[in-house]
């Protein structure tokens, strides 16, 4: 009964949701999953209105950290962003203009 | 090794400003923004474009500005956005032409931010005009009301953006004076091209900073001006003009 409740039942579809290099997000779990999208809207106004680029709740720190090891996106199939938003059938509207992939490391 | 640390030092006190006497330093607001600070009111970015030095045959800001900002490279159809173009002026009496760059003025009274209906047009408080592309619904008003044409519309979708410039279908944009770089403390992409061709044609700086560089040529010079009678107060300035 109780994993009915959690959803943790065999056979229940779950979101393959790949992470690449685990680690410490900028706040646990349940927090990210419930709050990430007020998080990035609140920081997306203040750097766009007023300048200020702090990289805790940074679109590009997410993808930088959560982009794919092979296909170095946080789109497509297994992607971070993309594998749960299609679970959840949430229209996935940042990579319209914002770049998928993290800023190549400059070579020396 | 010694060329190359006095190469740094060097480098260091461009960034820094010159240093006046051990202590007091230009551009001192400029130095130092941290990344939680929002932009100052007591700035005013700008820049002063001296038309004589501009070669006619020299693309190098257009091309920085493309690659910068990961605009359509090659040839340029009639749709892809211009951020910043060379308008070739001439004066039909004595035949003396010149070709100026020309690129979003960031004016002071921006009619572009006038006419926006959901306010994405913006001035930021460091005097840069903006799109916030977040709530831009893509009327193309702002492209009308500019008297410099410096907007462009984005007819096709995009790929492969510069993770620091987003841009994407259906919105206007036009040239943010990289702002990104401004706030890391480093020089637009066309003015740092421009100077790496040594015509330097292009100087920017904080005009509200009567120790600037670019303040002071302006107090010093005859400079212009686009359609100052529109009395927008544009950022950009032209000398030679």
């Amino acid at each position: 009964m109780a994993a009915w409740l959690t959803g943790a039942a065999a056979g229940v579809p779950r979101p393959g949701i790949v992470i690449a290099k685990p680690g410490q997000c900028v706040a646990d779990k349940d927090t990210m999953r419930r709050s990430h999208m007020d998080f990035l809207k609140h920081q997306r106004d203040q750097t766009v209105r007023q300048g200020i680029r702090t990289r805790e709740h940074s679109l590009n720190e997410c993808v930088a950290c959560h982009a794919g090891e092979k296909s170095g996106s946080v789109l497509g199939q297994d992607g971070f962003c993309q594998s749960c938003h299609s679970y959840a059938a949430v229209e996935l509207d940042c990579f319209e203009c914002h770049s998928a992939k993290p800023k190549p490391v400059a070579k020396p | 090794m010694t060329d190359r640390r006095r190469f740094l030092e060097l480098s260091a006190a461009a960034l820094a400003g010159i240093a006046l006497a051990p202590g007091i330093r230009l551009i001192q607001v400029a130095a130092a923004r941290p990344l939680d600070a929002p932009a100052s009111g007591k700035v005013r970015w700008g820049l002063l474009i001296d038309t004589s030095r501009c070669g006619d045959d020299c693309d190098a800001c257009l091309s920085a500005c493309r690659k910068e900002n990961h605009l359509p490279q090659g040839e340029l159809r009639r749709t892809d956005a211009q951020w910043i173009r060379k308008v070739a002026v001439k004066d039909m009496r004595s035949g003396s032409a010149r070709q100026v760059p020309m690129m979003c003025q960031h004016c002071a009274k921006p009619p572009c931010v006038d006419v926006c209906p959901t306010g994405a047009s913006f001035k930021r408080a460091d005097g840069i005009v903006l799109v916030d592309r977040h709530i831009c619904i893509g009327c193309r008003y702002c492209m009308m009301a500019c008297p410099y044409k410096a907007r462009s519309f984005v007819h096709e979708p995009t790929t492969g953006q510069n993770p620091e410039v987003p841009r994407g279908q259906g919105c206007v944009e036009g040239c943010h004076l990289c702002v990104h770089r401004i706030d890391r403390n480093e020089l637009p992409a066309c003015v740092e091209a421009c100077a790496a061709t040594g015509r330097k044609a292009m100087l920017f700086g904080d005009l509200n900073d009567p120790a600037a560089e670019i303040a002071q040529r302006i107090a010093q010079v005859a400079t212009a001006q686009v359609r100052a009678d529109l009395r927008l107060d544009p950022g950009v300035r032209y000398q030679g003009l």
